[in-house]
């Protein structure tokens, strides 16, 4: 990948330069952005009624566009998505689970919007232009998804006895990636460190409470910790990833030379 | 799009009974006069029953079109070759959505309920356009769709904006301004395979291939077999008849298949300088009257997906309704 001259932001080293820890930082951003599109874009047709598939594919191009933004912002975007392979992204495993039912899906969606949210809140008004105006641009749709997903988990989890016990699974599968949303690994401490990267911890107090808040208007108990999986940010996936990959990557790989 | 007449056989109306002497013959030649005089027929008007069963038809069935054409494109969404084709394939089935709900809309100020017309789809009742019962086997089929199908139906759409029934030609405006992006992404995602290597170009070929005779189809059967058209010309449902549609389509599309380097599949096409036309050869008719009655090669494919995505899913509409009826009562109390 040829290293363009982009318009870095002021804690970059001089765009001639490599900044590993910059481009690593927008690839954890840009690869959970890129995984939950293309999961998300797994329902279109396939939806609870044309309403719900309408929402979907919205929210799946919300984060399609994202990754486009972010993932160019640390290489080319189309190299990076197609053409790496399983140890190299750095999505949290959240994002990367199956769809499940329309519950899970939602309950991923909150748990993972509402972290998402807190978080370009903070990325907006950072010192990095480049990825302040990326997450500035995304605020307003990713606000959008935690709403929406909100609402769902509210009507899922106080609807029928079916719905809230799905809604009750679908925390139960998903509550454990919830820890990694807030690891904080040596390259990311050093990418707070350098004013480029927010901590997760300055937030989860909030993200925590705003969980419990929509649980409690779900009428749902509150989950009880789960001992974390991690890995994701280190390439250390679920066996999902290479799945997804394999659908997702095979046209650029079956066909190197051609464009499309 | 998706509107042509698709009665089950050829040559039997039996659809569009003659207006019954039940109705009374001043508010028919009130209502006939109005749309003679190209004015809109608005949903508290007065109206023929035939002509609202003909309408509740055509525009169930351009709805259910839109919805089942989603699932021959968002077949290839998860496996698009570039994030920029990705985004382009979200959009465009997103957009097709869009259509189906303002088509379920109109039809329900004719007084059927989205779930009766549902219904009717999931039983086999209702049709929807032959097209969405052929498979996309490569790329290159997401591009003939967009450049032929979304062609197509522009060409069936572009007079029903002005269709006798408002609602469905406000509708129409709407859906057909977005019909033409697609045709067009289509057409520049095939040009790109057009010219790109030699098995881009293949693929491209054989996705022309297989959609040329299924577009041409679209337009539903010839004019001395649709047994409905005069009617709904006189009553202006359509303006257009499904010969003098194919031919427009064919003489726009065989140039711009030139200009890819592709070739029609079809031996007999020529240039007919007398009509400033196309000639072109016979559409094999036992294929499509087959394919209406439901034995196209995906026909089953897709109406299963139809019906598991509808059955799976019901405990989320039952859920968001209890939900519903929980909460009014608590506003109530
Ligand atoms: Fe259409
Ligand atoms: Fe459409
Ligand atoms: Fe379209």
């Amino acid at each position: 990948m040829a290293e363009q001259a982009r318009p870095h932001g002021a804690f970059d080293a001089p765009s001639d330069a490599h900044d590993p820890i910059r481009a690593g930082y927008v690839l954890r951003l840009g690869d959970d952005s890129l995984i939950l599109g293309q999961r998300l874009s797994e329902w279109c047709g396939h939806a609870p009624s044309v309403e719900v598939d309408l929402s979907l594919s919205n929210l799946a191009l919300d984060l399609v566009g994202q990754a486009t933004l972010l993932l160019g912002a640390a290489g080319d975007a189309d190299t990076l998505a197609f053409k790496r392979d399983v140890l190299d992204f750095r999505n949290c495993l959240l994002v990367e689970q199956p769809n499940g039912d329309f519950a899970r899906t939602m309950v991923r969606q909150l748990l993972f919007s509402t972290w998402q949210h807190l978080l370009y809140q903070r990325l907006a008004v950072g010192t990095d232009e480049q990825l302040a105006g990326i997450a500035a641009k995304a605020v307003k749709e990713v606000a959008y998804h935690r709403e929406l997903a909100g609402e769902w988990v509210v009507r899922l989890g106080d609807g029928t006895e079916e719905s809230a016990r799905r809604t009750a699974d679908g925390l139960d599968w998903c509550w454990r990636f919830v820890p990694e949303l807030f690891e904080v690994d040596a390259e990311l401490e050093e990418a707070c460190r350098c004013g480029l990267a927010v901590d997760p911890r300055s937030f989860e107090e909030e993200y925590r409470a705003s969980i419990a808040a929509v649980l409690q208007e779900a009428k749902m108990a509150q989950p009880a910790d789960q001992r974390p999986i991690l890995g994701g940010r280190r390439g250390h996936h679920s066996e999902h990833l290479g799945h997804l990959l394999a659908i997702m990557q095979y046209l650029p790989r079956t066909y190197p030379d051609a464009k499309w | 799009m998706y509107t042509t007449d698709l009665t089950k056989q050829p040559g039997k109306p039996d659809n569009v009974k003659p207006i019954g002497p039940a109705e009374d013959s001043a508010l028919v030649a009130a209502f006939e006069a109005r749309v003679a005089a190209d004015e809109f027929i608005e949903p508290k008007d007065w109206m023929p029953e035939a002509y609202r069963r003909t309408l509740v038809r055509q525009i169930s069935q351009h709805a259910h079109s839109e919805i089942v054409g989603m699932l021959p494109e968002g077949n290839w969404i998860t496996r698009a070759p570039s994030l920029r084709r990705k985004a382009i394939l979200l959009a465009k089935v997103q957009d097709e959505a869009g259509h189906g709900l303002y088509l379920y809309c109109a039809a329900e100020t004719l007084g059927t309920s989205r779930e009766e017309m549902i219904e009717a789809l999931h039983s086999g009742k209702a049709k929807y356009s032959t097209i969405f019962n052929y498979p996309t086997l490569t790329w290159a089929d997401i591009a003939a769709i967009g450049w032929l199908v979304d062609g197509a139906a522009i060409m069936n759409q572009v007079p029903l904006q002005r269709t006798s029934y408002g609602p469905y030609a406000r509708a129409m405006v709407r859906i057909c301004k977005e019909e033409s992006f697609h045709q067009r992404q289509g057409y520049e995602a095939m040009m790109e395979l057009a010219n790109g290597t030699p098995e881009q170009k293949r693929m491209a070929q054989d996705a022309f291939n297989r959609w040329w005779w299924p577009s041409l189809m679209m337009f539903g059967p010839p004019d001395e077999n649709s047994p409905n058209t005069a009617q709904s010309l006189r009553w202006r449902i359509k303006r257009e008849t499904n010969d003098e549609l194919r031919q427009k389509f064919v003489d726009i599309t065989v140039p711009q298949a030139e200009y890819l380097g592709l070739t029609v599949p079809d031996p007999d096409l020529k240039w007919n300088e007398d009509k400033g036309g196309y000639d072109f050869g016979e559409i094999d008719w036992d294929e499509f009257y087959a394919v209406v009655r439901g034995e196209g090669p995906v026909a089953r494919e897709r109406m299963t997906a139809r019906r598991e995505a509808w059955e799976s899913n019901a405990w989320v509409r039952e859920a968001a309704a209890a939900h519903e009826a929980k909460r009014r009562e608590r506003v109530a109390a």
